[in-house]
């Protein structure tokens, strides 16, 4: 009976997403730009959210480096913006965060719990602050314009990082270095005494998360037009993708993506309909989201799924 | 033939000797055990000899290879393995999972997922936990919790296994159930070097025994010697 329920909820699921997949492809045909422009708004926090939590999920180190990997992406696009081809800046801007991410991780992996979060915090405020003073001294201009793309071309570029980091965050999940990440949650020490090579493969996967991130910055920024480092760097990306993963449950893929959906369509919504109080508003729903769902929206799937057995 | 040695061992915590100069050697197939009381830096010992703390001084050899130094998941892939006296299981996770990880990673690093699977279960058959394969680890009993340790342990394929008081806390039933499964480990062919503080297992199961007390080493010998050595009484007793 269970082994029948389990092979009968993949190609169910699979189903949904390839479904899901497709609408997503041809939105742009049939909905107006606003929709496309609130949609990539959207995905680039299921991006960084997932991305998050291909990490922070399982090993439970609570990162708050995403702005710094964000960040560095939409810089990297910026510069390079006018001389590179989009694809290679946005290759380059994962690509540079990924690096970036492998010194973070070696410097701060070694920390837990509190600490790690505080270094991760610091270290991507610090970045912040050298790129405010390098520009500031030497290119004597805050900020910088970055080459326009259109609408429907970054909203396609953001649904293709999202459909590889959801691939690559699959294949995480069920390979054994999953397993072996979820371990490091559970009991580094232990772990490390069964020959999990545990600091190479906490960098690793850091790395490759930022990679993600990086690449969304990229895109992103495009879209902006004109950044500087409290818009690139901004701390919002670095607790947004936790209160989202945390509001979706990271036990599953997709806990962080609908986390992340509900999230930033809420929030846009409040903003609009309560321009005043919105924040307010997500606050207290916020607060609600933790008490009542303590384990996220997968936590509730799961409840009711177990009530209907 | 010698499989671990270890020369002027020492540890310092802050101005604390808990290990201090100690010399040892474990012969390929031997149980040895490790006691002596509270404090005395039994653990501590272990700490070192599987990387999990780096030595102060000293060096430690297997196999004739010098691993101080090495980090843990090196020591585990040179053939050591260990468990953990305040049991330190992945809890969340099933008794499956915690076999199955550690083989995978183990002494072979990249073994095909079926063939693991397959010793996974085996292992758990033969610590008598395949019943509760699918039970997460933390809702097992104390004594299960220890098989599943030393089942962990076995999974990476040890040629040590460095057991850190597996009896403490099971009831005599318990205890001579945990002996015959010491008894079999070695006759697998792994050598056992185990700290214990229950008397009536260590004087049984033990080819050779080491004292340490205050991190020094006061004592060696058959169970027969210790049991008569005057140094020993005078520890034990003046507690
Ligand atoms: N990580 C550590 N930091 C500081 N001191 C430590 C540490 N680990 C152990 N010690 C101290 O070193 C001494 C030896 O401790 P150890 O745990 O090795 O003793 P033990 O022989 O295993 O004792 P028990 O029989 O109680 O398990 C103790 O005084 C202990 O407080
Ligand atoms: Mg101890």
């Amino acid at each position: 009976m269970e082994s029948a329920r389990v092979i009968y909820r993949k190609p169910f699921s699979l189903g949904i997403l390839f479904i899901g997949l497709i609408v997503l492809s041809t939105l742009p045909l049939y909905v107006q730009p606003y929709l496309v422009i609130l949609l990539s708004f959207v995905l680039m926090y299921v991006i960084i959210t997932l991305s998050w939590a291909i990490f922070s999920g399982p090993t439970r180190y609570i990162s708050l480096a995403s702005a710094a990997f964000f960040g560095i992406g939409v810089y990297i696009s910026a510069i390079l913006g006018e001389l590179w081809p989009l694809p290679l800046v946005i290759a380059a801007g994962g690509l540079i965060s990924f690096i970036l991410a492998l010194f973070i991780g070696l410097i701060t992996l070694r920390l837990r719990g509190m600490y790690f979060i505080i270094f991760t915090f610091g270290v991507s405020e610090l970045i912040r602050h050298s790129i405010l003073w390098w520009e500031a001294k030497f290119t004597g201009t805050v900020g910088r314009w970055v080459i326009v793309v259109d609408h429907t071309t970054v909203y396609f570029v953001l649904l293709i990082i999202f459909i590889i980091t959801l691939f690559a965050a699959y294949l995480i999940k069920r390979s054994k270095f999953g397993l072996a990440l979820r371990s490091i949650g559970e009991q580094e020490e232990a772990a490390a005494h069964i020959g999990i090579g545990v600091t190479s493969l906490k960098t690793i996967t850091f790395a490759i998360s930022a990679f993600f991130m990086g690449a969304t910055g990229a895109i992103m920024a495009t879209r902006w037009t004109y950044i500087d480092p409290a818009i690139a760097f901004s701390p919002l990306f670095s607790f947004m993708p936790v209160l989202m993963a945390i509001f979706g449950g990271v036990g599953q893929l997709y806990g962080p993506i609908f986390g992340a959906a509900i999230f930033a369509l809420l929030e846009e919504v409040l903003i609009t309909k309560f321009p005043y109080y919105y924040m307010l508003l997500f606050g207290i729903i916020l607060i609600a989201a933790i008490l009542f769902l303590p384990n996220g929206l997968v936590g509730l799937v799961d409840k009711i799924r177990k009530r209907r057995q | 033939m010698r499989i671990l040695e270890g020369e002027n061992v020492t540890k310092y915590f802050g101005g604390l000797a808990a290990v201090h100069d100690v010399d040892f050697d474990i012969k390929q197939g031997e149980i040895v055990g490790l006691i002596g009381p509270n404090g005395a830096g039994k653990t501590t010992l272990f700490n070192l000899i599987s990387g999990a703390l780096p030595t102060t001084a000293g060096e430690i050899r297997y196999k004739d290879e010098k691993i101080t130094s090495l980090k843990p998941n090196k020591i585990c892939k040179r053939g050591i393995a260990r468990t953990f006296q305040l049991i330190k299981l992945f809890r969340n996770m099933t008794v499956f999972e915690n076999v199955f990880l550690a083989s995978l990673f183990g002494i072979s690093g990249d073994m095909p997922e079926s063939v693991a699977r397959e010793e996974s279960l085996e292992l758990l058959n033969f610590v008598g936990l395949s019943a509760a394969s699918e039970t997460a680890a933390k809702d097992l009993t104390l004594v299960n919790q220890k098989r599943l340790e030393v089942a962990r342990g076995l999974a990476t394929k040890p040629e040590l296994m460095l057991l850190d008081e597996l009896m403490a806390g099971l009831n005599s039933t318990e205890v001579s159930l945990a002996m015959d499964l010491v008894t079999t480990i070695r006759d697998k062919g792994i050598t056992i070097f185990m700290i214990e503080h229950v008397m009536k297992a260590i004087m049984n199961v033990c080819d050779r025994i080491m004292v340490l007390d205050h991190g020094v080493k006061i004592a060696e010998g058959t169970p027969e010697e210790i049991t008569t050595n005057k140094t020993v009484i005078e520890v034990y007793l003046g507690e």
